[in-house]
């Protein structure tokens, strides 16, 4: 299993480096929180010594980029007919499946780690609490993993990319905009309070905005880390059930 | 080492393979044979554990494909058909990466991948990407990854689909090579490749198996086995299916003109030999014969007769939806 994994593992993330996809993810990512950061979220005229516009801003470029690198995990496999290749060597499809998710969240935290300038300029310009930004890096990546385990689930469902992308992006949105004031006022005053507070808790902008206030609680973990497992989990059973079919 | 037991697969209402049993031994090279369509593929992709059967069960070196699929594929080398491969990796990053998922140590990696590049000659390429190579190329990396791990079972889906005649026969020969200390399986819409390779056959249609035997025994199948051609001058032509239409054991005489000379082919009643007799006939007839020739039969034309599907029809394509 874990040879599996790790030889998995090695090729996937090596093979963002063989194509441009590396190189075009990393510029667009970074410009695109760079605008949001300096232009959209004003981070000069804040006065404030935090990295709050730059993570709360995440979230939503996330519901795009990552469905971008999550659509052609498995699209790309089942088109190329190299699924056929990968699913009979000596490894379950659980090894690959891992694999290939942690190969590419670890290509994300490198996309995300080349956002410590920002944090770094923060440093220079006055004295934020670190500990804050780093459960907000923390919280960064989880909900990355959160958005890739859904796209890879979405990627297992089709050989065409636009339809994984899509779908992912979907489904990414339902995930991320049930903790909005807007959502939950659709539900206020008709349905019970535990229902609200279930919707408001399936979201990643609650949890997100939890951890990044420097909060880390075991319940948020938790939430992500089950969440990535259930998706990783139905990923399994629709690639079983597209053999099924053929 | 390969068990197909009452193998069925059904995509939806369509049955794609009904019902195959075959056994293939250690030394043995099967032909598995068929129009396309005819459920060769779908076979392959049950025999290697990449698709379910609906019932039966198949065996790798006694492991059950379905219950036990990652023993199986521990001592299979398959080449799936089209010989899908990574694109963006070079040949030999590939077959590395191969090597280390089939758990070969650091230290056999390097030499194992050097031995699998040498046997198909692919060390010209190896540092180059996958989509930047021909055909043939791509087609020998798919083998080449096949045959890393010196598998005790082979299964190759056209294995020399898009070669050129060179490259045929360079692949023909290295599986003949490795043919006696393994079991293996190719799929081939190509006849002569049968005979050059196998020893035994399996002709498939609309997903059951009309004829298992060695290639002899196939052909001796064929209308045209036994039958005797025979070339003579034109002008003797007439008195040959004169003297030969006398002959005991001729059922029928084709013959045929051309500029100088006369081909006559012979057919006999079914089991008897007509070489010696009918050499003998034209002899005492004082008939000068320039060729006389006896024919084993032909596979295509026993192929011909067992399989029907046509290639447009609906099940080739619901075949094909099915598995794409």
């Amino acid at each position: 299993m874990i040879r599996g994994i790790s030889s998995i593992f090695r090729r996937e993330f090596a093979s963002y480096f063989a194509t441009p996809v590396a190189i075009v993810f990393l510029v667009i990512y970074l410009v695109i929180s760079g605008i949001f950061t300096f232009f959209v979220g004003g981070f000069y005229e804040r006065g404030q010594a935090d990295l709050e516009p730059f993570f709360a801003y995440q979230p939503w470029l996330f519901l795009f980029l990552i469905p971008a690198i999550a659509m052609r995990l498995w699209a790309e496999e089942r088109k190329s007919g190299t699924i056929e290749l990968l699913l009979t060597l000596p490894i379950s499809p659980s090894a690959a499946i891992i694999g290939k998710f942690l190969a590419a969240w670890a290509f994300i935290a490198v996309a995300v780690a080349f956002t410590a300038p920002v944090w770094i300029t923060v440093n220079y310009l006055g004295n934020p609490d670190n500990g804050v930004i780093i459960a907000s890096y923390i919280g960064t990546l989880l909900m990355a993993g959160g958005y890739l385990a859904i796209g890879a689930a979405m990627s297992a469902l089709s050989k065409n990319q636009v339809i994984a992308f899509v779908l992912a992006i979907a489904i990414c949105f339902v995930f991320t905009v049930s903790g909005l004031p807007m959502v939950l006022g659709f539900f206020e005053g008709w349905a019970p309070d535990w229902f609200t507070s279930l919707v408001a808790g399936f979201s990643f902008l609650t949890r997100f905005s939890a951890i990044s206030k420097g909060v880390l609680d075991f319940r948020d973990l938790l939430y992500f880390l089950s969440l990535i497992a259930l998706w990783l989990f139905l990923g399994r059973m629709i690639i079983d059930a597209k053999k099924e079919v053929g | 080492m390969i068990k197909a037991d009452a193998l069925l697969r059904r995509f939806g209402s369509f049955t794609a393979v009904n019902g195959i049993s075959f056994e293939v031994r250690r030394g043995e090279v099967l032909g598995l044979l068929g129009p396309n369509g005819a459920g060769k593929t779908t076979s392959i992709k049950m025999l290697t554990g990449y698709l379910p059967p609906t019932s039966g069960q198949a065996f790798i070196c006694g492991h059950d494909v379905a219950l036990n699929p990652e023993k199986a594929r521990e001592v299979l080398g398959y080449l799936p058909e089209g010989a899908p491969l990574y694109e963006d990796m070079t040949p030999l990053a590939f077959l590395r990466f191969v090597g280390r998922v089939r758990g070969i140590r650091a230290d056999a990696l390097e030499s194992a991948c050097a031995r699998a590049a040498s046997a198909v000659h692919i060390g010209p390429v190896l540092h180059q990407p996958i989509e930047t190579l021909s055909k043939g190329y791509r087609r020998r990396v798919g083998l080449a990854q096949a045959i890393l791990h010196d598998p005790k079972v082979l299964i190759l889906d056209e294995p020399t689909d898009g070669l050129d005649p060179n490259q045929k026969f360079e692949v023909r020969r290295l599986i003949e090579d490795m043919a006696p200390d393994k079991a293996i399986i190719i799929s081939t819409h190509i006849l002569e490749e049968v005979e050059a390779l196998c020893s035994r056959v399996i002709i498939i249609d609309a997903g059951r198996i009309v004829a298992d035997g060695t290639p002899a025994e196939l052909k001796r199948r064929s209308r045209s086995h036994g039958t005797v051609s025979i070339e003579l001058l034109q002008d003797k032509g007439d008195t040959a299916v004169t003297v030969l239409e006398k002959m005991e054991g001729v059922t029928q005489i084709e013959r045929h003109d051309n500029a100088d000379y006369s081909n006559l082919v012979l057919y006999p009643v079914q089991g008897m030999a007509l070489l010696d007799p009918v050499r003998a006939a034209l002899d005492d007839a004082g008939i000068a014969v320039r060729q006389i020739s006896l024919e084993a039969g032909r596979l295509e034309e026993v192929f011909r007769t067992l399989t029907h599907t046509d290639p447009a029809t609906d099940s080739v394509r619901a075949e094909e939806e099915a598995l794409s």
